[in-house]
């Protein structure tokens, strides 16, 4: 059985903009996928349906077997700690220490007095420090985020989505604001983290020469659609500029001139 | 939550125990135990709160939903406001005209550290007296009138003002100043030239802002220090013809002036980010 | 072209000056504000002052009652900033776009936000001296109204400035609408609202010397007695007092701002 199966998904803002329209695709456990496209070409978009940040117009979802557009309440809280999501600003919070902000991705599992009072168990706390050690934030543990720098904030959003045991890791531009060194350390991370610990990565991204470097599935949107869906290697230049049209020659040029920094 | 002790020696603290952290708590539970303090011993003189909560509601009820004028007429009313307005918009411009200038001086990018730390002390002294006090003050010169308002208000003004021109001032990039006096420009060759184009309109928007708090002030002045306008009326509505409604009727007229001020703050203000 | 320029340029200054003394003339009438007198006021109110506002031996007797009585305002001033930025807080998280539960908290809140501090302080008082006369309650719930809207007005910015992305974050993560609000929204806020409590406390000061004139309470009170009754050297001990008060109070928040913000 897949661990996402989307069909004729159609998300519509008010009665005129169409976002997505007809989006069809499945994804096995297991798969690194990524999602390409303009800004604007429904990438978020599609990203905030699957957990249910935004409300779907039509068509069904179901992950893990589970169909997603009716969920309510509770069942929708118990849905959506099953997927991580890491974000291009890191929606942290900026004043809280390192662990703090990870342990936050516990909250989900937590009844109201002890959400509303943030009571984590020592088993919680423990975890939480092994996976920031891994994430080799061991020294910034109870640094405030604001100090860090971007490379490593983002690895703090990693890891509070880690700390939820994910079967899904949604990433909307996770190194849209990173320099080269540190976007390539994030997507070394991700790629680690699906291959070794067997979690499925959904990730959106504008640069088409690292989503052919990392992801082992390229789809393609544009316009609310999806028209390209299969193998990196099967991607042609032609594609390229259909999928973004008229930016697409520096995009083309970042191909072929500048192989992703090493 | 907080772990404060640590028995057990695999315990985790979550929340570092910095410094932010410890003044952030210490200020909270101060501020608790001083109200819970003041609570506990309020000189209640013998009102009950709950019978008093219950007629202030109906007295809101009277108050906006029944609002008439008796004592005065509408025209009467819309002068009252105008006095009020001037007089607002009256001590605003003298308290800028009159900060403008001590606030170069108050810069410390622009002036000797000697002569900021006379004017931002004097101002600190001048803020810090309430403007009730400062228009009373003036009333035993001038007697009990818009003359003494007007000087207590502008006093005022100009010590509140100073400190925001001058912290505008401040803002300015040291490489401008530096560029002009390079050339050759004189003092006050480099305050008009680039010192004011630069900071017109932050000096705008705090003017305005000043205008706002002036405007309640007056109001204030008028009910209890004899300054007239308004303020005078409803504190005759309120003490001695004892009419919520009439009351209700001048608190509308201030309320509508008020808002439109803010509205027309935050458009200013707006503007501002926009352009920085 | 460039003359053009200029020349409207001038002619704008020109204008804008013109206006300004056109308004100030007006206000002037309107006033019946006299420039001469107003002049004259200040060099006399300062001799006099100088020779009648320092405070003598009668005076000084007078300092405990004095201290009583700033007691009183003071911690007017704290515990009705204090309880309307609480209840401020709730309603500002209720009014933000961030963080309300339904699209139509959004107006109801900032409506009677903008009620609640757009009446002037003294109107307060007066409205609220129909319900509870000359008793301390007057003046709390006079603070108390005012604070309440500022903090309701400058909370719902914060939240919606500093709390949207962690917000959609913990959304994400499957939390609560409960723990969301506690666990990230309260500590992203917490010392802007600090922030704005100690201002609101320094604010509050000065309007209660005032309303304390109207109701006969605090240190208002104090200094329109002493003044009515022309014991001037009591009434400038007031001030005395109220000044070190102020002054402490403000270097007390700035150095609490310094180390939170």
């Amino acid at each position: 059985m897949a661990l996402l199966e989307v069909e004729s998904l159609v998300k519509r803002y008010g009665t005129e903009t169409l976002a997505l329209d007809q989006v069809s695709f499945t994804m096995e456990a297991g798969e690194f996928a990524a999602i390409i496209g303009r800004s604007g070409a429904g990438k978020s978009t599609l990203l905030r349906c699957i957990n249910r940040l935004i409300d779907i117009s039509s068509g069904e979802l179901r992950f893990d077997g589970v169909s997603v557009p009716g969920l309510r309440g509770t069942a929708l809280r118990r849905h959506r700690t099953q997927i991580g999501m890491i974000f291009q600003h890191y929606n942290l919070v900026n004043r809280l220490s390192v662990i703090e902000n990870v342990l936050h991705g516990r909250l989900g599992y937590k009844g109201l007095v002890q959400g509303v009072l943030g009571i984590y168990s020592e088993e919680e706390k423990r975890e939480a420090v092994r996976i920031i050690e891994s994430l080799g934030l061991g020294e910034q543990i109870y640094k405030r985020c604001d100090q860090l720098s971007g490379g490593q904030k983002q690895r703090v959003g990693i890891a509070r989505a880690l700390i939820q045991q994910p079967k899904l890791l949604l990433c909307d531009e996770p190194i849209a604001s990173l320099d080269p060194n540190a976007a390539k350390i994030i997507m070394d991370t991700l790629r680690e983290i699906n291959r070794e610990m067997g979690i499925t990565v959904l990730v959106n991204l504008h640069q088409v020469d690292v989503a052919l470097r990392y992801a082992e599935r390229i789809i393609g949107v544009k316009g609310g659609t999806i028209v390209y869906d299969g193998a990196p290697d099967r991607l042609s230049s032609e594609q390229i500029h259909q999928i973004y049209g008229s930016e697409a020659g520096d995009l083309i040029l970042d191909l072929s001139e500048q192989q992703y920094a090493v | 939550m907080t772990t404060n002790t640590r028995p057990v020696a695999q315990r985790i603290r979550v929340r570092p125990r910095n410094k932010a952290n410890l003044i952030i708590q210490a200020t909270l539970i101060g501020l608790l135990l001083l109200t819970l303090y003041h609570l506990a011993t309020f000189d209640s003189r013998g009102i009950s709160p709950i019978e008093g909560i219950a007629k202030t509601l109906e007295s809101f009820r009277t108050l906006f939903f029944e609002p008439r004028l008796k004592n005065v007429s509408l025209g009467e009313m819309l002068y009252a406001l105008s006095i009020t307005v001037a007089m607002g918009l009256l001590t605003t411009i003298f308290g800028a005209v009159i900060a403008f200038f001590l606030a170069l001086g108050a810069a410390r990018n622009l002036a000797p550290r000697w002569l900021n730390n006379l004017i931002t002390g004097g101002t600190a002294f001048i803020r810090a007296v309430p403007t009730v006090l400062w228009v009373l003050f003036f009333a035993v010169a001038a007697g009990l009138g818009s003359v003494a308002a007007v000087v207590g208000m502008t006093f005022h003004s100009v010590g509140y003002l100073i400190k925001a021109y001058a912290e505008s001032f401040e803002e300015l990039d040291a490489g401008v100043l530096e560029a002009l006096r390079a050339s050759g420009a004189s003092w006050w060759q480099t305050i008009f030239q680039a010192v004011v184009p630069t900071s017109a309109s932050a000096l705008l928007s705090w003017t305005f802002v000043r205008f706002e708090i002036n405007f309640s002030t007056a109001i204030a002045m008028g009910a209890v220090a004899g300054a007239g306008g308004i303020g005078f009326d409803m504190f005759m509505a309120s003490t001695f013809y004892l009419d919520l409604r009439e009351l209700g009727a001048f608190t509308y007229a201030v309320l509508i002036f008020a808002i439109a001020l803010e509205w027309f703050a935050t458009r200013l203000k707006g503007g501002l980010g926009a352009r920085v | 072209m460039q003359y053009d320029v200029f020349r409207q340029r001038r002619n704008q200054r020109l204008i804008f000056f013109g206006v300004l003394i056109a308004l100030t003339y007006g206000s002037m009438v309107l006033t019946a504000f006299d420039p001469v007198a107003g002049l004259a006021a200040i060099p006399r109110a300062f001799i006099w002052g100088a020779s009648n506002f320092i405070p003598d031996e009668s005076a000084m007797r007078r300092l405990p009652r004095i201290l009583e009585r700033l007691q009183e305002t003071v911690l007017v001033s704290i515990s009705s900033a204090t309880v309307a930025s609480a209840l401020g807080l709730v309603v500002a998280v209720l009014g933000a776009n961030t963080t309300r539960p339904h699209p139509w908290f959004s107006i109801p809140t900032r409506a009677i936000a903008s009620i609640f501090r757009n009446v002037d302080v003294s109107v307060w008082a007066l409205v609220l001296l129909f319900s509870f006369g000359q008793s301390g309650y007057t003046g709390f719930f006079a603070l108390f109204f005012v604070t309440f809207g500022f903090i309701v007005r400058v909370m719902i910015e914060t939240i919606d400035e500093v709390g949207t992305e962690p917000v959609e974050a913990l959304r994400a993560s499957g939390a609560s609408y409960m723990a969301t609000i506690s666990q990230s929204v309260i500590p992203a806020c917490l010392p802007q609202l600090i922030s704005w409590v100690l201002y609101m406390i320094e604010t509050n000061i000065r309007s209660a010397t005032l309303i304390g004139i109207l109701t006969g309470t605090g240190i208002g009170f104090a200094f329109d007695l002493y003044f009515k009754s022309f014991n001037y050297g009591a009434a400038g001990l007031v001030v005395f007092v109220i000044v070190i008060t102020v002054l402490l109070i403000e270097a007390l928040s700035n150095t609490i701002r310094r180390s939170i913000l």
